[in-house]
């Protein structure tokens, strides 16, 4: 969407399940259906688009794996093999013995590591950050208006694409 | 498109438009606030310097200005610690627990409470934090190398696991809430017609929009975090509670601690969301998306988690019975006749009965009734965190060290203050947030909303599932 060499046609609609049916009927008429913002997510949109499904879930078991993994490095580093205590009678000599008493620390550290890791990796994935300029195509496009946005190749091609886009639906369109 | 039962009360009344929602959510970060605003900001802020000058009293004299003694080491500072955390688990359990649940009642309500959550925790850390002494050495109890010798911190200590669990609850909660909240940043940008308000939005909204990539993102990280956060906010209680039921002192070593306190941080937290949002329906006129039926959704989690408490209460007193054990027995003995009489019936009143009042379904319809009984529950559960804390302590193994408790001004005025300073964050958060889920919201209005409802009643049957 952001390249700025690609040249798109947009165009606007208000209705949710407008959007959803315009979308096949234009896949078939030989238009390229790149995106559609909408003010909120439509179920079954990313099917319809033939968008592939998101691996983010992947890289937080991912981080809640190394998480875990880090705590008890460092619980056995720290407790059992530089300096074990021997507080109450209950000596830190062994890991597997400390384990049980080291669950929670783990499971804290692992929840830690996935959450972050996973929404750092969803922000800078895509490219979310303060400062961003936004590309803001319809100001109404947060709000309740979708934006249905067509890939062209040459200038000429808009004008059929826009009375394409306004036959399947769509109030407005941009170029 | 998902179908819903017309006979299903309606989650959004009025004929709203996806427009509607957008401009009745704007509104007060839009418009200037009015004088019951500036008002109660005042009396927040004010109370919040108390909670300055007494927290700097402490830190420059020492925990001498506390009432504690060598007996009752523990009294307000964990009291309201405890307090605290608990009220932040409603928050989390409505975004995460009943995002997993599927219950779409949530997303009037989740923005606020989590915003409650993330204020709730702040406060309960400041008691962390003051009840150290030295705060400038707050950083002891994290595993980092240090200066004297090869030294780390315990992890068989629940005090150290408290540190990882309260502060990893804080960061995920911050996490997910802020997640939220940047598409609805995007609305208020979209909408600005001021020039700091786009700049300062454009910045808050991360340069978000709403594209079908980011939208499918933005949804399975919300699963996701739900999933990661409902183990975590049970973690957290369970942990709080380990900080007494490990110790070897009558009253608190028992192992029905952890389930008890999640069930009484959800039951404080419910009620503390109840006394935030009948006020903030009112004030910011958000009635048509936080209806009588959300409130009756509330009072029956008040009711359902006040009559787990009330269970565990009972049991506590068999077991101590039961046992044989004669310390046990007689902390639970002077919890309910000793000099702390007053306190433990103050717990028994507000926390066991209060809340069977919502088997009728009148008063849990009833704002006024709602509000009432949600303060007797708030401070029901603060006397709960207060008998197991002093009434335990002040009467030990030695009868010659048996003492009394009582606060000073000083740590009467680190509570206020924190009430101080949670209001006057929650006031900000008003004032400066979406406080409804907006763009999650949008996706129920033409299944749940009041208008959808009608329209679909009037369309024949047969058509409706064409």
């Amino acid at each position: 969407m952001s390249a700025k060499h690609k040249k798109f046609v947009y165009g606007i609609f208000k209705d949710d399940e407008v959007v959803m049916n315009a979308i096949p009927v234009l896949k078939s008429q030989g238009l390229r259906v790149k995106d559609v913002i909408s003010p909120f997510p439509i179920h079954g949109l990313d099917h319809a688009l033939g968008l592939e499904r998101t691996r983010i879930s992947i890289t937080c078991f991912l981080y809640g794996m190394t998480g875990c993994s880090l705590a008890l490095l460092m619980m056995y580093y720290m407790n059992i093999f530089d300096w074990p205590m021997d507080i109450g009678g209950k000596p830190s000599y062994a890991f597997y013995k400390n384990l049980p008493a080291f669950i929670p620390v783990t499971f804290e550290s692992t929840v830690l590591c996935a959450a972050h890791g996973m929404v750092i990796t969803f922000l800078l994935r895509s490219k979310l950050l303060p400062g961003v300029e936004p590309h803001v195509i319809h100001p109404r496009m947060s709000d309740d208006h979708f934006v249905m946005a067509i890939q062209i190749t040459e200038d000429s091609e808009a004008a059929n694409v826009e009375t394409k886009l306004r036959a399947a639906g769509a109030v407005e369109t941009i170029k | 498109m998902h179908k819903e039962s017309e006979l299903r009360p309606p989650l959004i009344l009025g004929d709203k438009t996806w427009h509607d929602i957008s401009n009745d959510v704007c509104r007060p970060v839009e418009s200037k606030a009015n004088k019951w605003w500036w008002l109660a900001f005042s009396l927040s802020l004010a109370a919040f310097l108390w909670w300055v000058i007494a927290v700097s009293y402490t830190v420059g004299t020492g925990l001498g200005v506390w009432g504690l003694n060598k007996t009752v080491g523990w009294a307000w500072d964990i009291t309201n610690f405890v307090w605290w955390v608990g009220i932040g688990h409603a928050g989390t359990l409505i975004s995460a627990i009943l995002l997993l649940f599927r219950q779409k009642w949530r997303l009037s309500i989740n923005r606020s409470a989590e915003a409650m959550t993330i204020f709730a925790v702040i406060c309960a850390a400041s008691f962390i934090v003051s009840h150290m002494g030295r705060p400038w050495v707050a950083y002891w109890p994290l595993p980092l190398p240090n200066q004297f010798g090869s030294l780390w911190v315990n992890f068989n200590s629940p005090l150290v696991w408290d540190v990882f669990a309260i502060s990893t609850y804080f960061s995920v909660s911050l996490a997910f809430w802020y997640t939220g909240l940047i598409p609805d940043f995007a609305v208020v940008r979209d909408r600005a017609n001021t020039k700091w308000r786009k700049r300062i939005y454009t910045i808050l909204s991360f340069g978000w929009v709403g594209s079908a990539k980011n939208w499918q993102r933005f949804e399975e990280v919300s699963l996701v975090l739900a999933g990661l956060s409902t183990p975590l906010v049970l973690s957290v209680h369970s942990v709080v509670s380990m900080d007494f039921a490990t110790s070897v002192v009558p009253g608190w070593h028992t192992t029905i601690f952890p389930p008890y306190f999640v069930a009484g941080a959800i039951f404080s937290g419910f009620a503390m969301v109840q006394t935030l949002l009948i006020i903030v329906r009112k004030v910011l006129t958000l009635e048509d998306y936080i209806t009588i039926y959300h409130i009756d959704m509330m009072n029956r989690v008040i009711l359902i988690t006040g009559s787990i408490v009330g269970v565990a209460y009972i049991t506590e007193f068999f077991i101590a019975w039961y046992s044989g054990v004669e310390y046990e027995q007689y902390a639970f003995i002077n919890r309910a006749t000793g000099p702390y009489w007053w306190a433990y019936w103050s717990m028994m009143t507000c926390n066991v009965i209060t809340p069977q009042l919502f088997w009728s379904k009148k008063l849990r319809e009833s704002v006024f009734a709602t509000f009432i009984i949600s303060i007797f529950v708030n401070i029901g559960m603060w006397f709960e965190r207060f008998v197991i804390i002093v009434t335990s302590l002040h009467r030990d193994y030695l009868p010659s060290s048996w003492t009394m408790y009582s606060p000073t001004w000083v740590e009467a005025g680190i509570f206020i203050g924190s009430l101080g300073l949670f209001f006057t964050c929650f006031l900000l958060f008003a004032r400066f947030f979406p406080v409804i889920a907006m763009s999650e919201l949008k996706t129920i209005i033409k299944s749940s909303s009041e208008g959808a409802k009608k329209k679909q009643s009037k369309t024949p049957k047969s058509e409706q599932h064409a």
